[in-house]
C-alpha cells in the first residue's frame, strides 16, 4: 500500500458548494485510494490578479498554494472559482506539479453559461470533478493518456472533458498503482 | 512503441519557460530550456531536439537570427516561433528562412496542442521516409543482383569502389546480362543516390528524337513541339544519366555528347538559353567500343571520355553456378507477382538449365522460368515445362554466335521477317533483334 502519503488535501478558496466538496471528496477517495480531506482556505488572491488580461497567474498561485498549504507527506489541490491564465497560454482548466506535492483547479471556465450555453448544473458539476481528478493524477506522475475515455486525456476545451470519464483507464491505473508501490 | 518527441524552449521570460515546460511535460514530452539564443545553440550541438520553440524578440541574438543558424546545421530540425508583437513581415519572414510554423502569445490551449501534434506528424513523416528510402535501396542492391560466383563478386566488388566516385563508367556485357541492374546499383550506391537516376535507351531513339530526348526542346523547335519540355540531362540534375546502347550513337550525336560531358552544358534544341546540369553519367553496350575506335565510328576522345571505369558483366554461360540461386530469385519473384504459392523446381530441370548456354543470358532465363509459372501444373517446374526442345540446341553449330544466327534466322523466316512478332517469339526487345540482325547481316530476302 502507500509508503509516504498520508492524504490528499483538498483546499476551497471561494464558495464551493458543501454537497459539491463532499462528492468530489469521495471521488478522489476511490480513484487514489486515499483518505480525503477537504476543507476551506484564506488567501489574498487580489495579488496574482492581472487587470490588463481580467484573468488571475496560474503560476504564482500553484507557487504559494505548494508554499504555504501542502505537504511532503499529502497531495494538495487548491480548488479556485476565478478565470485563470499562464503567461503562455490564454487560459487554463487547472495545472500542477507533475510528481509534485501540490495543484490547481478552477471551476470558473467550466460552466455553460460563459460559453452562451445554458445553465447545466450537473454538466459544471462532472465536469469539475473530471477535472479534479485529472489535475491530482498529474500530482501523482501520471501524464496526458491516449485513451479517449480516461480522465489524464488531455483536455483544451470543455467539450474534451465532456467526452471522457470520470476514472482512470487500467493503464494509468497501474502505473498510479506503480507509483504509489515506490 | 512511438519515439518520445523532445522540445527546446527557448524564451527569455522564466514565466513563459516554466508555463510551457509544464504543459509539455504533462504531455509525456522530452523538454529542456534556454533562455537566449545562445545557450541553446550551445544545447543544440550536444543534443539533437526535435522541436524547438523560439520566442522571435529576445535580448542579444534574436529568434530570426537563431532560426538561420539552426538550420544551418541541422536542415531538418522543426523551429516554430513565438512572438507577442505578431507582424506580418516578422511571420513572413521567419517562414522565409525555414521557420516550421509561428504563433502568436498569448496561444489558445489548443493551438498550441495542435501545433505541436502537427509538427510531430512531420517528424514521423519524415522517419518514415527515412526508413522507406533505405529500405528502397536496399532492395535494389541486394534483390536485382544475384549471383554468387567468383565473376558476381568481382562485379559487384568494382560496382562498390566506383560508386563513391564520380567518374563515367562504361558497362559491357552481352544482352541480358543486366547491365542496367548493375547501372541502378552504382547509382544506389553513390552520394547521388537520393537524385534521379534517368535512363535513356540510345538504341530506340532516331538521331532528331535522340536529341530532343537528350537535351529537352522549346516550344515550337520543331513540328509537334507545343510545350517546353525538360530534356534528359536536365532531368538528372545531381543525379546519374544512364545512356544504354551507347554504341548505336550517330557521329553528330558523339559530337553533342562530348561537347556536354566537357561543359556540362547545354541548349534545348530551338532554344537559346545555355541549360547547366551537375550529372554522372554511366554508359552500357554490348558492342566492342575499343573495336570501334579502332574502326574509326566511334570518337575516340568520347571513347575516352567515357571509359573511365570499365565494368564487364560476364555472359550467364560464365557463371553457370549462379543458376540455381537465379532460378530460386525468379521463382519467388513470379509467384509473388502471380499471387502463386511458391513452387520449386525438380532436379533434371535444373540440370538441363545449368548445361544451357543461354544466349539471351539472364533474361532469357527470366523469361523461361516466368513461362513455366504460367504453363506449368502449379507444384513443380518440371523438364517439360520449359522451353528446351530440340529447335534450342542444334548440333551442327559449333560456335555458339553460330547456333544464335541459325535460330534467329529460322524465327525471322518463320515470322515473315516481323521484327515485332519475330523478337516477341525469341523473348528479347526490339532493339536487341534489330541489332543481332546488324550483328551477323542478316536480310530479308527479296
Amino acid at each position: 500500500m502507500l509508503m509516504n502519503l498520508e492524504y490528499i488535501n483538498l483546499i476551497s478558496f471561494g464558495y464551493f458548494e458543501k454537497n459539491l466538496l463532499e462528492m468530489i471528496s469521495s471521488d478522489v477517495k476511490r480513484e487514489f485510494l486515499l483518505p480525503v480531506i477537504y476543507r476551506e482556505g484564506h488567501l489574498d488572491i487580489s495579488e496574482f490578479y492581472d487587470p490588463g488580461r481580467r484573468q488571475y497567474d496560474g503560476n504564482k498561485l500553484l507557487k504559494v498554494i505548494d508554499l504555504k498549504f501542502a505537504f511532503d507527506t499529502d497531495k494538495t489541490l487548491g480548488l479556485f472559482n476565478v478565470d485563470l491564465y499562464i503567461p503562455i497560454l490564454t487560459y487554463i482548466f487547472g495545472q500542477a506539479y507533475l510528481n509534485g506535492r501540490s495543484g490547481i483547479v478552477s471551476i470558473s471556465r467550466l460552466s455553460n453559461e460563459r460559453y452562451g450555453i445554458k445553465a447545466d448544473e450537473k454538466l459544471l458539476v462532472d465536469r469539475f470533478r473530471k477535472e479534479v481528478i485529472h489535475e491530482l493524477g498529474h500530482t501523482f506522475g501520471l501524464i496526458h493518456c491516449k485513451n479517449p475515455t480516461c480522465v489524464m486525456r488531455s483536455s483544451t476545451y470543455v467539450e474534451d472533458i465532456d467526452q471522457k470519464d470520470h476514472q482512470l483507464c487500467d493503464k494509468c491505473r497501474m502505473q498510479l498503482s506503480a507509483s504509489q508501490e515506490k | 512503441m512511438a519515439k518520445k518527441i523532445s522540445i527546446l524552449i527557448v524564451d527569455d521570460e522564466e514565466s513563459v519557460r516554466d508555463s510551457l515546460y509544464n504543459w509539455f511535460i504533462e504531455d509525456g514530452y522530452r523538454v529542456d530550456c534556454a533562455e537566449d539564443a545562445r545557450k541553446a545553440l550551445s544545447i543544440l550541438e550536444s543534443d539533437g531536439f526535435d522541436i524547438i520553440l523560439a520566442d522571435i524578440k529576445m535580448p542579444g541574438m534574436d529568434g530570426l537570427e537563431m532560426l538561420k543558424r539552426i538550420k544551418s546545421f541541422r536542415k531538418e530540425s522543426i523551429v516554430i516561433v513565438m512572438t507577442a508583437f505578431a507582424t506580418v513581415d516578422t511571420a513572413v519572414q521567419a517562414l522565409k528562412d525555414g521557420a516550421f510554423d509561428y504563433i502568436t502569445k498569448p496561444f489558445d490551449p489548443d493551438d498550441l496542442s495542435h501545433l505541436i501534434r502537427n509538427a510531430s506528424k512531420q517528424i514521423s513523416l519524415i522517419e518514415e521516409n527515412e526508413v522507406l528510402r533505405e529500405k528502397v535501396i536496399s532492395l535494389e542492391n541486394v534483390e536485382n543482383l544475384v549471383g554468387n560466383s567468383e565473376a558476381m563478386h568481382q562485379v559487384l566488388k568494382e560496382i562498390e569502389s566506383v560508386a563513391q566516385s564520380n567518374a563515367s563508367v562504361i558497362i559491357t556485357g552481352e544482352s541480358g546480362t543486366g547491365k542496367e541492374l548493375v547501372a541502378r546499383a552504382i547509382h544506389a550506391n553513390s552520394t547521388r543516390r537520393f537524385f534521379p537516376m534517368v535512363s535513356v535507351h540510345c538504341g530506340a531513339l532516331s538521331e532528331s528524337l535522340l536529341e530532343s530526348e537528350l537535351f529537352g526542346h522549346e516550344k515550337g523547335a520543331f513540328t509537334g513541339a507545343v510545350y517546353n519540355r525538360k530534356g534528359r540531362f536536365e532531368m538528372a540534375d545531381s543525379g546519374t544519366i544512364f545512356l544504354d546502347e551507347i554504341a548505336t550513337i550517330s557521329p553528330k550525336m558523339q559530337v553533342e555528347l562530348l561537347r556536354v560531358l566537357e561543359s556540362k552544358s547545354f541548349v534545348r534544341v530551338g532554344g537559346n538559353k545555355e541549360i547547366t546540369s551537375d550529372f554522372r553519367v554511366i554508359c552500357a553496350t554490348n558492342r566492342d567500343l575499343k573495336g570501334m575506335v579502332e574502326k574509326g565510328v566511334f570518337r575516340e576522345d568520347l571513347f575516352y571520355r567515357l571509359n573511365v571505369v570499365n565494368i564487364n558483366v560476364p555472359p550467364l554461360r560464365e557463371r553457370t553456378e549462379d543458376i540455381p540461386l537465379l532460378v530460386d530469385y525468379f521463382i519467388k519473384k513470379y509467384c509473388n507477382t502471380m499471387n502463386r504459392p511458391l513452387i520449386a523446381i525438380d532436379s533434371a530441370a535444373l540440370k538441363r538449365l545449368e548445361e544451357f548456354t543461354f544466349p539471351g543470358n539472364i533474361r532469357e532465363l527470366e523469361n523461361m522460368i516466368e513461362r513455366a509459372i504460367v504453363v506449368g501444373n502449379g507444384k513443380k517446374i518440371t523438364l517439360k515445362d520449359l522451353p528446351l526442345g530440340k529447335e534450342m540446341i542444334n548440333p551442327s553449330a559449333e560456335s555458339l554466335d553460330e547456333l544464335e544466327k541459325s535460330h534467329i534466322t529460322q524465327i525471322l523466316t518463320k515470322y515473315n521477317w516481323n521484327i515485332t512478332v519475330a523478337a516477341k517469339a525469341l523473348k528479347i526487345d526490339r532493339v536487341t533483334l534489330y541489332n543481332k540482325i546488324k550483328k551477323y547481316c542478316l536480310t530479308e530476302p527479296k
